[in-house]
């Protein structure tokens, strides 16, 4: 069971959490320009990192923001978070 | 047969002022206060506690606690419970309990006991009161840290309970007591019979205390039974101890054959000698302290067999004390049926000449110790395999935790101590606790350790194999099945465990781990180190079900929700479904009727008269800010930025795949300001949806979404005197179509309360949602019924909901689609915006895959015998009979399926390939055996003009 630091609670249990999806693999700005191909990368390609990836989290049970984590997938250490809007920090 | 035969009169810390009856296998039998079932089996001379679970070997006590393979007994009463260890189940008043062949019952009675879970923070977690555990409680407790000290025995002190051993001047467990209670005064929690069972990330550990188990009929019901400990702790200290293992020699398993700490625990702690006449094996020093202590109590010691060629200055000793030390000798074997009866010792590596019988009914083993390290590999530690020790030891960890004394490879008591104080001090001052002076402790001075030899099998008399070299006592695994896994070409610890179960009894290779894997080495000529441990995982020590659900049962084991009208359902003698967490009104059966009656008359009154529904749990998500529009323009596929004040629009959620997420109404309040519905299950994910894009993408948006679904009360009056109702009810509020028009709403005065109406309808008949504030729905609701008597008002519920809403073709998102759906398979293109430049989802509608022809698309399926009802989910083919080809190629699938009162027939919804352009077609659906003829028709099969809507 993590601790994850909520950037605006402090350190939380994980239960209150919920994870989403890779962080910084934002909506393209327009879709109708790409091409099948470059909308399917953003739809369906991401990164299986094994080893530290940036991904949204939200305190759905606290304060219900969404915020950035920097989690290892080998053993789920939680190594930063951060803001939204604020850059992804050096562990990444 | 006089009580207790084995019973040493003046030894022990059992009460002897409280003897306890209790029953084993039928026979009563005597013990004390303070007893375990084994010491007090052993007591009246009884060591068989069942048969083996493969072989059907008698096996008996082997070890005096919670590492036990071979004692797993079934208590019978108070309360049944499967495969308990006779070592660590405290004899009470009352206990009946049987012997086992490897399986136990589980009670068929609801167990009547309550459970419960506490949640601790701390900044030291000392796991273990054994020597070092309670000197690091100690160094630590008057720090000012919060610290908490687990152990799983009733009473602290570990192995001093079971050694005799002094500290300070003082028996090992006086002074444990004595630890104990100033650990306490200095503000420590000390939980006995707790045992951590799980280390889990961010040092979060999972422990269970018995609370009242060992209380047996004298439990208070009112104490739970087991308590989860959920401990959070910025430090932990694994003082957890190490284990005794045994030797693999021919036939190793028989009753009357013990670890040889076992025995001396048995001597000290329970005032028991487990036998009269004695042979000893080793491999190592540990075994001649209590040898020498079993001796001076009385027992006859026939040899001290010890594998190492030049046994060293302990041995010496136990020499000098009279005592047959038989250096470089092993157990060849064994004799004896039901109880062992003879030991053959023999000079190791010259078995044939040498070997000898010794009468004996009771053989102790020491074939070295293993530190219990599992929870520190739980924990992400590694291991390594010390070569001096013969033991794996922890070797670092990314958690914030230490080992202290023998769980580290100690094995003196003095080393104990001082290695637990000083981490003790050192994991507090590390959080910045001032710890002080650390104490030292006087223990009785040793001879130096001569080292052990690492011996794991030991061949039998002239090659006889090794199919009764047991390795793994609870699993019956021999030194044989080892090999004939190897020779299958086997060679990783994990593959033979689970090809062997090896380690995988209830104890889970406490006592068998390492002996397996040297056995392993040998038949492999591999290394002990390179082979390795299996992964440790959790839980440590077996975890009931029960515990884990703790309070969470029953009516606590999900929220319910209701709505503010639930009473008035339950009282009418509503039906409910469950809805997420909702209970929703199902159906309202008069007297006489089924389901199916009940629903065609709610049908028939919406179409032809009037008609009630809850509609409160729908969600609703108030949507506010100047860019509220925007926001709203890109969730939905269809415009909602123009829709004017007052007006309400359909519209349908996508994600970014195109595929259909949600739908429901949006209607504008003000010109910063919506309100927009979701399906009743879905509401949550829509504002989660919402909430993220606003909060990581769309951040510019001056946007806020808050749920207030809990707020309103919704009210759908349906059919078409639902006006002529109204009218009655709301005297200020025009309701004629020009003034009130179709998708629009008006705050009037209804039944006297302010209200939101909103000319919406999922039935196509004439309707009004009437949003009330909740706790004003009650009377709204009543007030309504009371009007409508004359009318024939009926309330309906969600059943009928579904089929008026299917009978018009609208599709319920979950049911008739399935999250490969999108707003064109569903024949919803026109709720699609071609204006917008963007929404969530536009792009992947122009993918290839979703503007393919064959697609799955909804249609109504019209059986050909119109009583027929399709089950949901049935499988839909071209042809008559099924084609010989393999998988019978699906053309789709029931979605929806109901009896229509309004078309005197049954039909259903279905997804079906290209199915928009089979209307018409005969297709078959595959119900049980049979195909049954159905026809594909539009899904919209009622009043298709919709001319209904407005009355």
């Amino acid at each position: 069971m993590l601790l994850i630091a909520c950037p605006w609670c402090g350190p939380r249990d994980e239960a209150e959490f919920h994870y989403g999806p890779e962080a910084h693999h934002d909506h393209p700005a327009d879709p109708a320009l790409l091409s099948d191909e470059e909308w399917g990368r953003y739809l369906f390609f991401h990164d299986n990192t094994h080893g530290p990836r940036a991904e949204r989290c939200c305190h759905s049970a606290g304060c219900r923001r969404w915020f950035h984590t920097v989690r290892d997938t080998a053993h789920h250490e939680i190594l930063a978070v951060h803001r939204i809007g604020e850059p992804k920090p050096e562990t990444a | 047969m006089t009580s207790q035969p084995h019973r040493l009169p003046d030894r022990g810390r059992v009460d002897r002022a409280r003897p306890l009856d209790f029953v084993f296998d039928g026979t009563p039998l005597t013990g004390y206060r303070g007893d375990t079932l084994a010491s007090a089996l052993l007591a009246n001379g009884v060591h068989r506690t069942g048969r083996s679970v493969r072989l059907g070997r008698p096996r008996g006590i082997h070890t005096a606690g919670s590492e036990e393979p071979c004692a797993l007994v079934q208590v019978e009463s108070p309360f049944p419970e499967p495969l308990v260890p006779a070592t660590t189940l405290e004899l009470h008043e009352g206990l009946r309990a049987s012997s086992l062949a490897g399986r136990g019952r589980l009670s068929p009675d609801q167990d009547p006991a309550r459970y419960d879970t506490l949640h601790a923070h701390c900044d030291l977690l000392v796991v273990g009161a054994g020597p070092a555990g309670l000197a690091a409680a100690l160094a630590a407790a008057h720090s000012g840290a919060r610290v908490v000290l687990a152990d799983e025995q009733p009473e602290p002190g570990g192995s001093l309970l079971g050694t005799g051993e002094y500290v300070d001047g003082l028996p090992g467990a006086v002074w444990a007591a004595r630890a104990r209670t100033e650990i306490e005064a200095a503000g420590a929690r000390f939980l006995p019979r707790t045992t951590v069972s799980g280390y889990f990330d961010d040092n979060y550990l999972l422990a269970v205390e018995r609370r009242t188990a060992h209380l047996g009929d004298l439990a208070p019901a009112s104490v739970s039974r087991e308590r989860v400990w959920r401990i959070r702790a910025r430090r932990v200290l694994l003082a957890t101890g190490a284990h005794e293992r045994s030797l693999a020699f021919a036939d190793n398993d028989r009753p009357g054959i013990m670890l040889a700490g076992a025995a001396r625990a048995y001597l000290h702690r329970w005032g028991v000698l487990p036998g009269r006449r004695a042979v000893v094996l080793t491999t190592n020093d540990s075994a001649y302290a209590g040898a020498g202590e079993l001796a001076a109590a009385g027992l006859d010691i026939a040899a001290v067999l010890d594998a190492r060629p030049r046994p060293g200055r302990r041995a010496a000793r136990a020499a000098r004390a009279g005592l047959d030390v038989r250096a470089g000798q092993v157990v060849l074997g064994t004799g004896g049926e039901e109880h062992l009866s003879s030991v053959t010792a023999a000079v190791r590596g010259d078995a044939d000449r040498t070997a000898q019988d010794l009468d004996a009914d009771l053989l102790l083993v020491s074939g070295g110790w293993s530190p219990a390290v599992h929870l520190y590999s739980q924990s992400g530690g590694r291991l390594r395999f010390d070569e001096g020790l013969g033991a794996f030891l922890p070797a670092g960890s990314r958690q914030r935790v230490e080992s202290a004394g023998a769980a580290r490879g100690i094995g003196n008591l003095a080393g104990c101590l001082a290695d637990g104080a000083a981490a003790g001090r050192r994991l507090v001052e590390a959080e910045g606790f001032p710890a002080g002076r650390t104490a030292s402790y006087a223990t009785e001075p040793e001879e130096a350790e001569t080292p052990p030899v690492h011996l794991y099998v030991v061949p039998g008399r002239g090659g006889s194999g090794h199919a009764r070299h047991f390795v793994d006592l609870a699993r019956d695994v021999t030194v044989a099945d080892l090999g004939r896994a190897t020779r299958a070409g086997l060679r990783s610890v994990e593959h033979i465990k689970r090809h062997t179960t090896a380690g995988t009894g209830r104890d889970q290779g406490r006592t068998s781990a390492l002996l397996t894997t040297g056995a392993l080495a040998q038949l492999l000529g591999a290394e002990v180190g390179e082979l390795g441990t299996t992964t440790f995982r959790a839980p440590y020590h077996p975890v009931s079900m029960a515990a884990l659900a703790g309070r969470d049962r029953g009516r606590l084991f999900d929220p319910v929700r209701v709505t503010p009208l639930h009473a008035w359902h339950t009282a009418h003698g509503a039906a409910f479904e469950n809805v997420g967490q909702w209970k929703r009104a199902w159906y309202y059966p008069r007297e006489g009727e089924d389901m199916a009656a009940a629903v065609e008359r709610e049908c028939r009154a919406a179409r032809t008269g009037v008609a009630l529904m809850d509609a409160s749990t729908l969600g609703k998500i108030d949507v506010q800010g100047p860019d509220a529009g925007v926001f709203l323009d890109r969730l939905y596929t269809n415009m909602m930025s123009t829709l004017k004040v007052g007006r309400i629009r359909y519209g349908v959620m996508c994600r970014a795949d195109g595929m259909v997420f949600d739908d429901g109404t949006v209607l504008r309040a003000g010109p910063d300001r919506f309100l927009a519905t979701t399906t009743t299950g879905n509401a949550a994910a829509v504002l989660d949806w919402m909430e993220q894009w606003l909060q990581t993408e769309w951040t510019d948006l001056r946007v806020r979404c808050t749920s207030v679904t809990d707020h309103w009360a919704t009210l759908a009056l349906v059919g078409p005197a639902s006006r002529a109702l109204l009218a009655g009810l709301a005297p200020d509020l025009a309701v004629d179509n020009d003034s009130f028009p179709f998708m629009s709403l008006r705050d009037a005065v209804v039944a006297g309360v302010r209200a939101r109406v909103c000319r919406i309808s999922f039935s196509g008949e004439l309707a009004y949602e009437i949003n009330v504030r909740s706790w004003e729905a009650p009377a709204v609701w009543e007030s309504l019924y009371e009007a409508g008597r004359p009318l024939d008002l009926t309330p309906y519920g969600t059943e009928t909901m579904h089929v008026l809403r299917a009978e018009k073709g609208y599709p319920i998102i979950g049911q008739d689609t399935d999250g490969t759906v999108t707003p064109q398979d569903l024949g919803m293109s026109w709720v699609v915006s071609k204006k917008k430049a963007d929404f969530l989802g536009r792009r992947s509608h122009s993918r290839a895959d979703t503007s393919r022809a064959d697609r799955p698309q909804l249609v109504a399926l019209l059986p050909a015998d119109p009583h027929f009802l399709l089950p949901e989910g049935t499988q839909l083919v071209a042809e008559d009979t099924l084609p010989a080809e393999r998988p019978v190629p699906m053309l789709g699938n029931v979605t929806s399926s109901y009896r229509s009162a309004a078309l005197d027939r049954t039909f259903a919804l279905a997804l079906v390939k290209g199915g928009r352009e089979r209307t018409g077609q005969l297709l078959y659906a595959r119900t049980g055996e049979a195909l049954v003829p159905v026809t594909v028709a539009h899904p919209v099969l009622y009043d298709p003009e919709g001319e209904r809507r407005d009355g």
